[in-house]
């Protein structure tokens, strides 16, 4: 593989950047493997990744029905941070933010981390309260956090509303100061090149139709350009889990629901942290390029639509008006939408399976993007080993019959609701 | 915007409305035994169809009844409602 520098950058430019190599082949599928990872999205290309590298297997194939990164990990708002509350998220975040810290060397590829901070505002205060025992929660678990008055809020974010008659005044927040945004397409092609390097196929406009699966495991799957045989086989594919999951004759505990995200017009820099609303749902953060990256509520209702409805939309800007009401003098740019695997606790499921061989990784909610070294490290542990690591071990798929929920936010089974 | 037909009010707006699931998920029947199983089929298991899905919504700003909704979720496309007691045919 052709290495990114500057000594090749210079070289490639007396040839008009005309002689690159491709950053990754385009392979008919072979007729077996030794893993299967279906998506092609953030998690299943870390998966193959990892797998190579850390457990040594390469002859593995990623099978996407579109195009890699096509789904969520071209469709979210880039925000990476590990501040949770409950130890399972915690550790298995903050694990990934290691990872995230090494990425661009790792990869050889520039993903552009900016561990900028993230700011949670507090809008009373028992949300004080709250936030002050989420922040010890962190520090116990060895990740960064800081809780801030109104004057040290003000400071950073000057431009937010701090007048005296708003209905949800900003009392303080609690900050992770090394959390930060990447560039996600970026991490999808990372992946993907250097998994493509080490003899991974990625198998794009291929769409998963069958499973083959004898006496309680897995041999195979069948796809939309033939069968293809496979010791073992890892379900990456977000929103598409139960589609998936009912060929199977498996019912999970997830629902497919609606998550927008827009962007405003470019301007100057205004703000160099992730900001989120207290009051609602909204999180905001600015792009290099200059943009206002926003997104918050969920549409509420079932759908694999990927785009939107303004109904939400205009919600969710509300309330972004409320907090820094110079939003409001931006026009937007872009909005879309992607579907979001709702798991029933609201944290995500990377586990074994009943039938031998298939593992599973969905689950992942709001909050997929952040977790896509962390869940390709894990899954490919789980997948190689045939056991889940001590980092995915609370993310087990028969929690929900034996209790042990992990539900950071407290909504219930409803984790739709806003 | 959807536009849902409330049974007992006529078309109106989704604003009006608000989302409460899958409609076709039943509660174990009382005073019988039920197993770990169905309790997790009841609270946690959902097939979350791709096509068509009949649903509840309440009428929230409106009469406040609960309503079942059959609608597409890929074209958010709303075929027929129902009473909440209505049985779907």
């Amino acid at each position: 593989m052709q290495k990114y520098s500057i000594f090749n950058l210079v070289k490639n430019a007396f040839s008009n950047h005309q002689n690159w190599d491709l950053a990754w082949k385009d392979p008919t599928p072979k007729e077996e493997y030794d893993v299967v990872i279906i998506g092609g999205g953030g998690h299943g290309l870390a998966t193959a990744y990892y797998l190579a590298k850390e457990h040594n297997i390469t002859k593995v194939a990623i099978i996407e029905k579109g195009w890699i990164g096509g789904g969520n990990v071209g469709r979210n708002t880039t925000i990476i941070r590990s501040n949770y509350m409950h130890d399972e998220n915690g550790l298995f975040s903050e694990f990934g933010m290691d990872l995230w810290r090494k990425m661009s060397q790792d990869l050889n590829y520039n993903v552009m981390f900016s561990p900028r901070g993230i700011i949670n505002l507090a809008h009373s205060d028992a949300q004080m309260n709250a936030y002050a025992r989420r922040g010890n929660s962190m520090r116990l678990n060895g990740i960064d956090a800081v809780l801030l008055n109104r004057e040290q809020v003000k400071e950073i974010i000057p431009m937010a509303d701090f007048s005296e008659n708003v209905r949800f005044p900003i009392f303080g927040g609690l900050m992770q100061p090394s959390a930060g945004t990447a560039r996600h397409d970026a991490v999808a092609w990372g992946y993907a090149r250097q998994a493509d390097s080490m003899g991974v196929d990625i198998i794009q406009n291929c769409e998963v139709i069958g499973f083959d699966v004898s006496a309680g495991k897995i041999k195979g799957i069948r796809t939309s350009r033939g069968n293809i045989k496979a010791k073992k086989v890892g379900l990456c594919v977000a929103g598409s889990t139960n589609i998936l999951a009912e060929k199977l004759n498996m019912t999970l505990p997830i629902e497919t629901h609606l998550l927008q995200a827009c962007v405003s017009e470019p301007v100057k820099p205004v703000l160099d942290k992730v900001v989120t609303f207290g009051a609602g749902h909204f999180y905001v953060s600015q792009s290099d390029k200059g943009e206002m990256v926003m997104g918050g509520d969920l549409d509420g209702y079932n759908s694999y639509a990927q785009r939107g409805n303004l109904p939400t939309l205009q919600h969710v800007l509300t309330e972004g008006i409320a907090m820094m009401p110079f939003l409001s003098k931006l026009k937007m740019l872009r909005t879309w939408g992607g579907i979001m695997d709702m798991s029933m606790d609201g944290s995500p499921i990377i586990d074994k399976t009943h039938i031998e061989g298939l593992y599973l990784n969905c689950g992942w909610c709001y909050g997929g993007f952040k977790a896509t070294p962390a869940s390709g490290w894990t899954f490919a542990h789980t997948i190689a080993q045939d056991r889940v690591h001590e980092l995915n071990a609370g993310y087990s798929l028969n929690r929900f019959s034996t209790g042990h929920l992990i539900d950071e936010k407290g909504l219930g089974t409803k984790t739709w609701i806003s | 915007m959807l536009y849902i037909n409330c049974p007992h009010c006529g078309m109106r707006s989704q604003n009006e409305f608000s989302y409460g699931g899958d409609a076709s998920v039943k509660r174990p029947e009382l005073n019988k035994e039920v197993s770990d199983q169905e309790w997790d089929n009841f609270v946690y298991n959902r097939k979350s169809l791709r096509g068509k899905h009949l649903e509840l919504w309440q009428h929230i700003s409106g009469c406040r009844q609960w309503i079942k909704v059959e609608r597409d979720t890929t074209t958010h496309e709303i075929f027929r409602t129902f009473k909440a007691d209505e049985e779907v045919a």
